[in-house]
């Protein structure tokens, strides 16, 4: 009976969409790959926050977000994360966070019903996009992708010129943001903690090693880290190996 | 309820976005202009009041707040904005999230980076005027986000959420008026937009053209039936 339901199970979903995990049925369906930064930071918030989805990985690299497909029934976008709950589709990971914590399925803790502490988190939130987001994803796309794609190296010249952008958004996170807090909105780790944390990660596929410069953003990684583990050395894996950076300490 | 205050410059686009929400919903602040053209932002004054020089900021109290968007939701929060352009119900209220969010990288990174490199910076000699391959690239960029709005976000509505305008539209439309300073005329490549920047125009008249007033003027391309 049971392997009845589950095949039949399986069967239905793999009508639906190819790519997505058919052991069991869920009405939130979500669409990430761990190589993308905010689809990292909501999959580690679903597990902390213990989220039931059906998982439908998307391999970007394989270009399987970029089907018709994708396009017409999972998300218009083209782009990951992205999340079908009961068939309302949504993308936007911050917009998908705030969509599932009004139907109160994330924790207070990791991002706060009452107003003025979620403003905290949302100021963070919304600032990161042009600053934080923007740089270190131009200086890892530039400096590994691109690379990989073309087997061109970008010049010298462009390098120092994406470092500095970088830098001057990382200097804001170090004495703005963590100037007197140990996380970034306050004493506590919140979903802004782990947007970051996740933006930040990503640039060591590109060699660069933020720990030299910056000692509180290293330090404040360390309480992120442990604070999410083990869903943050999970979603880091790819990153962990592909750069060769593990963190050594086990937590 | 003790008013809050707003900080503004209205040549820049999130402020006006939140200028002309906050004055459709008869919502009382007190005025707080803030002169970006004499690096007003800059002054340890105003690192007072925004730890990030930025606008449009806000203080209600002795709570400080920076960032556009979560304004707009801290007041949605507290009963001080309007409910019609921030609906209450949850998907609706998701989908113009999701506009929120995709604006920061989409239209506004597109347009704002249109409007700096080849308008405010080289007339203030910041930088050099780009050469034509560079314009050429900065407008490629710029339209590539304006096709995701066309395409995607004005496929079959006539406002970027369903058939209401919300400040989703507002903060849209606010980005692509400033590429007017650079003389770009969105409706030759992207009907669909200029039709709705004309519907929401109408939507959030007379503020909409009260806050696009020097834009309106320097740029030349006022709206025909302007009133200014
Ligand atoms: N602002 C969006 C960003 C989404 C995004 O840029 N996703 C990237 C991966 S990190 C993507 O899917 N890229 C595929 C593509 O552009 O083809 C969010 O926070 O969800
Ligand atoms: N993401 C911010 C953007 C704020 C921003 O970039 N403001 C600009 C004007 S549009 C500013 O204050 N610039 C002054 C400066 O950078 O010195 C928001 O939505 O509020």
């Amino acid at each position: 009976m049971l392997n009845w339901l589950c095949k039949w199970f399986h069967s239905d979903s793999r009508a639906l969409s190819d790519s997505c995990g058919p052991k069991v049925k869920m009405s939130l369906r979500f669409y990430y790959d761990l190589m993308s930064q905010p689809s990292r930071a909501l999959y580690i918030i679903f597990k902390i926050s213990n989220v039931q989805y059906q998982d439908c990985p998307v391999a970007l690299r394989k270009g399987e977000h970029l089907t018709e497909e994708f396009k017409e029934n999972i998300n218009r976008f083209q782009r990951v994360p992205c999340i079908i709950d009961d068939g309302y589709k949504l993308a936007e990971s911050i917009a998908i966070l705030r969509y599932l914590s009004a139907k109160g399925k994330i924790p207070e803790h990791l991002y706060p019903k009452y107003f003025v502490e979620q403003a905290r988190v949302d100021e963070f939130l919304e600032w990161h996009h042009i600053t934080l987001r923007v740089t270190c994803s131009l200086f890892f796309r530039t400096i590994w992708m691109d690379p990989l794609l073309t087997g061109v190296r970008p010049s010298n010249e462009k390098i120092q010129h994406l470092t500095q952008h970088m830098e001057a958004n990382l200097d804001i996170v170090e004495n703005v943001w963590l100037q007197k807090t140990d996380f970034l909105t306050g004493q506590r780790l919140t979903a802004a903690d782990i947007f970051a944390a996740c933006e930040i990660e990503q640039i060591r596929l590109a060699d660069y090693d933020v720990r030299i410069k910056y000692p509180k953003i290293k330090a404040w990684l360390k309480r992120v880290r442990a604070g999410c583990n083990p869903h943050y050395d999970n979603a880091h894996q790819y990153v962990y190996k592909i750069s060769g950076t593990a963190p050594h300490a086990k937590l | 309820m003790a008013k809050f205050k707003y900080y503004y410059d209205l040549m820049s686009q999130p402020s006006r976005a939140l200028w002309i929400a906050l004055r459709l919903g008869k919502i009382p602040y007190e005025d707080c202009p803030v002169a970006l053209r004499k690096s007003e932002q800059l002054k340890p004054e105003y690192q007072q009041i925004n730890r990030f020089q930025k606008v449009p900021a806000l203080v209600d109290g002795d709570f400080h707040l920076g960032e556009s968007v979560a304004i707009v939701r801290y007041l949605a929060d507290k009963g001080q904005f309007s409910e019609q352009l921030y609906p209450k119900a949850l998907e609706q209220r998701a989908r113009v999230d999701e506009f929120l969010e995709w604006q920061h990288l989409g239209v506004r990174l597109g347009c704002a980076t249109y409007f700096l490199d080849m308008w405010l910076l080289p007339m203030n000699g910041i930088k050099p005027k780009p050469s034509a391959e560079k314009a050429a690239i900065l407008s490629k960029n710029m339209e590539s986000q304006l096709k995701i709005l066309e395409e995607i976000w004005l496929k079959d509505t006539p406002f970027v959420v369903d058939n209401k305008m919300t400040v989703a539209d507002l903060f849209g439309a606010c980005e692509v008026e400033q590429t007017k300073l650079a003389h770009y005329d969105v409706g030759k490549k992207f009907p669909k937009i200029a039709e709705w920047m004309q519907r929401v125009r109408e939507q959030a008249s007379p503020h909409y053209d009260a806050a696009h007033e020097f834009i309106y003027k320097k740029s030349g391309m006022k709206p025909s039936n302007s009133k200014l």
